[in-house]
């Protein structure tokens, strides 16, 4: 069997230079790799097709009632969309029909501020009264981040291919030559009031609309914009993978330890002595104002990391 | 109130937290500390087991200051504490007897991360397993959805890619469905907390129209967890997702994160349906039918495998049918079969998935029957523990397996009827199809082989999760009636 050679071609170590001029005359060198990984793929699936057990494998794929998989889809989808809208025509007026199923939202809504001290109910159901599911949800994302490393997180075994590399590099060079871009602009206009509104909704989360979630999503973006505009190099020199752990560590762990706390002493009828504080005010709502800012912590962590994990296969630098 | 109750909330939060600190540590210290934590786990829930038997009432517990229906509530029975005993014990046993395999199949940069993700599937276990609230079933439901992927991939060869996709698309399709039920449900009755669920559904159900919506709120619930769990059409992401996983992924898949689904689904049908709804709804002999040609389809796709560990996890979707058959036949003696398939399905089945890779290193790293000729003489250990939990899927006398399916006979004989000729007829099928594929490679790996080959022994890592596990699948056939006098006072307490 033969392969074709690349490894002599590329070097990548010792001509930076031709990169940095290719870039900087913007000639196609780019494609010639791109083009290489299709005569490649094109070789191995003609390999695939010649020998006698591709051939049997390409019959068992089509004998695979591709025709019959797609009409049971459609059948089954359009049988799911005519059950739940015949369904639907059962419900009842949410409200007027069934008054019984509003009680549990009348307490939230006529009794939520003065036990637990936040002018948005939302964030006092979700963080006092229904808290034990948002310890859950914040722990989704930082699962989902965990899968997303293991997959695409660089090691031993996951190696990225040479041309990854190539872009990789190339793209680090277009930050450090061209200072001017719009996108750079742009960027330092943005980037400023991306990360103060991120931090206005953290912390009015017991007062406005907002809170972790959308706050850490809103500073999550910020991250992201600073990484795309001024190159990975200026971004870990904020966030490196050992800070994004730790923060992590630290606010789920002060999370998770917080609300053990309320669970345990409101189970056993233990006074917590967690100042409500002032409606209104930004230090009240209980525990409300720490858990938003650690929950936005580790939403902003997780969307940067989701980011960078996708585009270098590393979270900032080792 | 007694220190005890608090351990329900501890298995999750602590959990959690495990889970956040394993990624702070390296990969060795994050082994040791979640197997001493997994340690700690069986004590606190085997304390909560004899805490709720001895005091023959299950007690609830309030998470944080507010009350019933506003706030979120964890509930411990003898059934729940008795089920949580058997997962964590299956847990340690099997990061216990996979750490070597563990160490060889990922690289050194991501154990630590692998840890983290068990520690916080086994969180995730523990809630669902304690919850009194349907969406924390969900919210729970969703970290076992990623970290059963996460767990599948963090072996990085392109099968377990693959394996991991499908996996988690049908995996998503069933918690789409789910909550959608969730959604519909909370839609006509205006709470989440069981109790006062079933108390509206109960009032509800006599009104035609709301009737209408509970039976295909019901009804879509069910095809999600079903998926999920890997009921009879929906098996076929089993082979793929447990054949290539490694060793302490596969054993955890297949013995806990699909059963603690099914568990979501009687607690569903006990305390937010109410059993006495959910016997009068059709949905429980579709289960009932579907969980026969389970049995037999998946022994059958079992027979013409060619390769051990596909096998047995086929014989995973047969085992899934006998549970849903249990489901479909109804009444306590019903669920009470289903319960205890559950607890010995985990006990020999983990079993099974981490002794075959055992026999493959034996044969040249070759799962395929026609290289495995001899395995067993050459590693005689692995060798006996694959016979042992075998002669119990096949259903024979001492071991777990037979005792549930004498439930299961006996549960079919209080139906009487057509269920009964049924029952009987596939029981007595699915055990012929057993005998034929475990015999088959029991006769294969005892057959000396060509080449003669150094006997192999195993540290204590392996030794000793395997005699646990055995000695509890020998419990659960010896002592059958203690388990199933725990089963059905756990059911007697979701009334």
């Amino acid at each position: 069997m033969k392969f074709i050679e690349i490894n002599d071609e590329l070097d990548l170590g010792g001509e930076d230079h031709d990169i940095l001029e290719s870039v900087m005359d913007g000639e196609e060198v780019h494609d010639s790799p791109r083009e290489k990984v299709k005569t490649e793929k094109e070789y191995y699936k003609n390999y695939v097709r010649s020998s006698q057990w591709g051939r049997k494998l390409i019959r068992t794929e089509n004998k695979g009632f591709t025709v019959f998989y797609t009409a049971v889809a459609v059948v089954s989808c359009v049988a799911l969309i005519g059950v739940l809208l015949f369904t639907i025509s059962f419900l009842p007026r949410y409200g007027v029909e069934n008054p019984e199923s509003t009680k549990v939202v009348k307490r939230y809504v006529e009794s939520g501020l003065q036990e637990t001290g936040a002018v948005n109910i939302i964030s006092g159901i979700i963080l006092d009264y229904r808290a034990f599911d948002t310890l859950g949800e914040s722990h989704v994302l930082f699962t989902a981040l965990l899968c997303v490393t293991v997959l695409l997180m660089r090691d031993k075994k996951n190696m990225r291919t040479q041309y990854e590399d190539f872009y990789t590099i190339r793209d680090e060079k277009y930050h450090e030559l061209y200072r001017e871009s719009i996108m750079r602009m742009v960027a330092g206009i943005l980037l400023p009031c991306l990360l103060l509104y991120g931090a206005y909704v953290l912390l009015n989360g017991q007062i406005s609309p907002g809170g972790g979630f959308s706050g850490g999503a809103v500073l999550g973006s910020g991250m992201m914009i600073c990484a795309a505009a001024y190159g990975f190099k200026t971004s870990d020199r904020i966030i490196t993978k050992r800070a994004s752990n730790l923060i992590a560590f630290f606010a789920l762990g002060f999370y998770s330890f917080a609300k053990g706390y309320v669970f345990f002493t409101g189970a056993n009828g233990i006074e917590n002595h967690i100042p409500k504080g002032t409606p209104g005010a930004i230090l009240s709502g209980g525990l409300i104002l720490p858990l938003d800012i650690a929950v936005g912590l580790v939403v902003a962590c997780t969307m940067f990391g989701f980011y960078s994990l996708f585009r270098r296969g590393s979270i900032g630098g080792e | 109130m007694d220190f005890i109750r608090n351990f329900p909330m501890f298995s999750v939060v602590l959990s959690l937290f495990s889970g956040v600190l394993c990624t702070m540590l390296r990969g060795k210290a994050a082994k040791i500390y979640t197997i001493i934590y997994e340690c700690a786990l069986v004590a606190m829930v085997s304390s909560v087991l004899w805490y709720t038997a001895d005091a023959g009432k299950s007690f609830t517990y309030v998470l944080g200051e507010f009350p019933a229906p506003w706030g979120n509530e964890l509930r411990a029975g003898t059934l729940e504490a008795s089920l949580a005993l058997v997962f964590t014990v299956v847990m340690l046993c099997a990061v216990l007897a996979g750490q070597h395999y563990v160490q060889e199949d990922m690289d050194e940069s991501k154990i630590n991360i692998y840890y983290a993700i068990v520690n916080l599937m086994t969180a995730a276990l523990m809630a669902m397993t304690w919850t009194n609230d349907i969406f924390s079933g969900y919210v729970f439901l969703e970290i076992l959805t990623l970290t059963s992927c996460g767990v599948l991939i963090v072996r990085e060869i392109g099968r377990t890619t693959l394996a991991a996709v499908r996996y988690m698309i049908l995996n998503l399709v069933g918690s789409g469905l789910f909550l959608l039920g969730v959604v519909l449900l909370y839609d006509i009755t205006g709470n989440l907390l069981m109790v006062p669920m079933r108390a509206e559904i109960a009032t509800l159900y006599q009104d035609p129209g709301a009737k209408t919506v509970l039976i295909m709120a019901t009804g879509i619930l069910t095809i999600g967890l079903s998926i999920k769990s890997g009921l009879f059409p929906f098996h076929y992401w089993m082979p793929d997702t447990y054949g290539w996983a490694t060793p302490t992924s596969a054993a955890l898949l297949s013995s806990l994160v699909s059963k603690s689904y099914i568990f979501l689904l009687i607690k569903i049908y006990w305390r937010v349906i109410g059993i006495d709804i959910f016997t009068d709804m059709p949905i429980r002999n579709i289960l009932f039918v579907l969980g026969l040609c389970g049995m037999i389809f998946g022994s059958v796709s079992a027979i013409r495998a060619e390769n051990i560990n596909r096998m047995v996890a086929f014989s995973s979707a047969a085992q899934i049918g006998y549970i849903y058959m249990g489901i479909g036949l109804g009444g306590t003696a019903g669920y009470t079969a289903a319960v205890f398939h559950i607890m010995a399905h985990a006990v020999t089945k983990s079993q099974l998935f981490l002794t075959t890779p055992r026999l493959a290193d034996v044969s040249g790293d070759s799962l395929r029957f026609k290289n495995l000729q001899g395995c067993a003489l050459a590693d005689p250990n692995a060798g006996l523990f694959f016979l042992l939990p075998s002669l119990s899927m096949i259903g024979i006398p001492i071991f777990a397996g037979f005792s549930s399916k004498l439930f299961f006979a006996m549960a079919a004989a209080d139906r009487g009827g057509i269920k009964l000729i049924l029952v009987m007829l596939a029981l007595a099928a699915s055990s012929l199809l057993n005998a034929m594929y475990f015999i088959r490679t029991l006769i294969r790996i005892y057959t000396p082989a060509q080449r003669a080959a150094a006997k192999v022994r195993h540290g204590l890592d392996y030794n000793i999760p395997m005699i646990v596990l055995t000695m509890g699948n020998l419990a659960m056939g010896l002592f059958s009636w203690v388990f199933a006098q725990l089963i059905g006072q756990g059911l007697g307490m979701f009334m």
